[in-house]
């Protein structure tokens, strides 16, 4: 059971002066996993980072990583993770090629091996063009890229991505995350990777963590996360509907009808009317009812669609949650 | 043309064992930073300047080491090479005070950026993350430009051996060759203090230029400011000859003297003055019976050294005490990497 989880975080805590970064983390991530901790800036992501590395000494509470202490043996545990701390640099008066052999050559590779590998890297992630090219004329996108080979020189059982987004654009992106996806399945290494950015996210972690001001308060796969948090009204259905305009500034009379009719029907919790769009939010999938009932009020259906919870309104919904306390 | 073809086989196999062994990262470390600052303008620049101040020193002391020579009474008249580092006509200085004067300059230029620069250029995380301890690199800081600096004496010092002997044609004894290579370390170890007091400020300081322009002055104060306030304070306490004691005029001359030896330039050149004039014979005030009866001769080698041995360990304490501090600092400080 011991070496079913990668990573394990207990009663983590750290303390600046009277600011509590990390209070009491306990988290789990099994091997293969592609984890996501996410949250707003200043949430205490990149200092539980930091103590999974051993950078940063913990308050209290104990990081296991690869089963070794990472307090206590740091030098261990950096052997076996790689890590990509947000806004990485590298020496710009060096070419990309020569960076990657010199992370390489820190972890005991001779400058052959370095060499090959650093070669094979700068390939796999679609830099071998520019191997020779100072750092310093890189863009950020392919910063970025160079700083995912410079994490696997090291064939990591384990990379840790502090922001890996941040900075690029869309396109460059989806590319990078893809290629963080293909690797991970490829060789099996377990990816822990912060963001504020909710979608990107969503796309490629298997499990996600929402962490705010130091506590980790939600975590699992979004559907878990959604049915969690949303379980008084799961469903929400959109229906774009054609009213023929009243004469009165009020809603047009097929309208009121037509949500009396909708708010009778079991299962229905509420009805609003919004620019021409019904938002209908039901315990269960109820679109054919929905839809029925329209085109029988004479209203005409131009359109439905399921709206499924994404992490944003998961987002949205922790916030008002904690403004309203 | 057999003997070219199997060197070169030689070297090659040396190489090829060497490009498949692995290094320890330690000296990986050392070795890029040294390739470092070999590559980089600061170096060319320093280097050029070195070369200049050897060639300017070399110039006067060969033009006026006739008339030095001359000289019938002098006690150090033995030793004529030395005179290659310490004659001048006082329209430039000797050798071995253009090394008081410039090796602050070589030890900052050469630190005041070694860790600021690797966290402004978001570097310092990345290399924090490899399976080395955190002491590594500012360890390999030190033991680069340590590496540099002797490097750079070395190859000078040995050339304005290698220009004065072919320009006076006498050869150095080997006592004076001694006398020189201490010279070398001590030359050394006055850079490595101010390496390692502007190390201490590039841990300190986030910009690198405050770094470089407190470790600037520290060494103006310590170079112009600091003897204007001792001399004031000299002025305060010693008595007019003649109206006081001389029990009491020797202690206010010895505390005058402590305080002037609080600055490291001060150390050092007492030191270098001792080495290269053999017949320093002390380094503070002498009575009358403490001279009387001694013959004005040269000192061997030992108790020069001797002499110089409090200013010695000053130095090295210095050093190791801006480096334990910069040492500190840098292993409590949290690696962030903004």
């Amino acid at each position: 059971m011991e070496d079913r989880y990668i990573i394990e975080l207990d009663g983590l805590t750290k303390r600046y002066g009277t600011l509590t970064a990390v209070d009491h983390l306990d988290l789990k991530i099994g091997k293969g996993e592609i984890f996501g901790l996410l949250g707003p800036n200043g949430a205490g992501k990149s200092t539980t980072i930091l103590m999974m590395l051993g950078l940063t000494e913990p308050s209290a509470g104990r990081a296991t990583v690869c089963g070794i202490d990472a307090t206590v043996s740091p030098v261990k545990v950096k052997r076996k993770v790689g890590y990509l701390p947000d806004n990485v640099g590298f020496y710009d008066d060096m070419t990309g090629l020569e960076n990657l052999m010199y992370i390489a050559r820190l972890n005991r590779l001779s400058r052959k091996a370095a060499r090959e590998k650093a070669l094979q890297l700068l390939e796999r992630v679609g830099l071998a063009d520019v191997a020779g090219k100072k750092t310093g004329k890189y863009s950020r996108g392919m910063i970025q890229r160079l700083g995912l080979a410079d994490v696997l020189i090291k064939n990591p059982e384990v990379i840790i991505l502090d922001e890996p987004t941040l900075g690029i654009d869309p396109r460059g992106v989806r590319e990078f995350l893809d290629l963080i996806v293909g690797l991970s399945r490829e060789e099996g290494l377990t990816v822990l990777l912060s963001s504020h950015h909710l979608h990107q996210v969503q796309q490629v972690c298997d499990r996600v963590g929402l962490f705010v001001s130091g506590k980790l308060i939600a975590e699992g796969d979004i559907a878990t996360l959604s049915a969690r948090l949303f379980s008084s009204e799961p469903f929400i259905i959109e229906a774009a509907v054609d009213v023929p305009a009243g004469t009165t500034p009020e809603l047009p009379a097929a309208l009121i009808l037509l949500r009396e009719r909708l708010l009778g029907t079991a299962d229905i919790k509420s009805v609003t009317y919004e620019k021409g769009t019904l938002k209908i939010s039901c315990l269960r999938d109820c679109s054919a009812v929905i839809a029925r009932a329209i085109v029988e009020t004479g209203a005409g259906l131009t359109g439905l669609s399921k709206k499924a919870y994404g992490l944003d309104d998961i987002y949205q919904r922790y916030f008002e949650k904690q403004e309203a306390v | 043309m057999a003997a070219t073809a199997q060197l070169t086989a030689f070297f090659k196999k040396r190489y090829t064992a060497r490009e498949g062994k692995s290094m320890h990262p330690f000296r990986v470390m050392v070795f890029k930073e040294v390739s470092d600052h070999v590559r980089s303008w600061r170096f060319i620049i320093l280097g050029a300047l070195m070369v200049l101040t050897c060639m300017g020193a070399l110039y006067t002391s060969i033009t006026n080491l006739s008339a030095a020579a001359a000289k019938p009474d002098d006690p150090d008249s033995a030793f004529f090479f030395l005179k290659l580092f310490t004659v001048s006509d006082g329209t430039l200085p000797p050798f071995f005070v253009f090394i008081t004067f410039l090796g602050p300059l070589i030890g900052i230029s050469l630190g005041f950026d070694a860790i600021n620069a690797e966290q402004n250029g978001r570097t310092l995380s990345r290399i924090m993350a490899q399976p080395i301890h955190r002491d590594y690199l500012i360890n390999a800081k030190f033991t680069a430009a340590l590496i540099i600096i002797s490097v750079m004496f070395f190859a000078l010092t040995l050339l304005v051996i290698g220009c004065g002997l072919l320009m006076i044609g006498i050869p150095p004894s080997p006592e004076e060759f001694l006398r020189i290579l201490s010279f070398l370390a001590l030359s050394i170890l006055y850079v490595a203090f101010w390496l390692s007091l502007s190390i201490l400020f590039s841990v300190r300081f986030r910009q690198a230029a405050t770094s470089a322009l407190t470790a600037i002055a520290v060494w103006l104060f310590f170079s112009v400011f600091y003897q204007i306030i001792i001399n004031l304070l000299a002025k305060s306490f010693i008595p007019p000859e003649g109206m006081a004691p001389p029990e009491q005029i020797i202690r206010s001359q010895k505390l005058v003297l402590g305080l002037s030896r609080l600055m490291p330039g001060q150390l050092f050149s007492d030191a270098t003055t001792t080495l290269l004039r053999p017949s320093v014979r002390s380094l503070g005030p002498l009575t009358m019976t403490q001279v009387y009866g001694a013959i004005p001769s040269p000192l061997p080698l030992g108790q020069s050294l001797l002499l110089v041995w409090p200013q010695l360990t000053g130095l090295i304490a210095a050093t190791a005490l801006c480096f334990a501090i910069s040492y500190v600092l840098f292993m409590r400080r949290e690696i962030r990497s903004r």
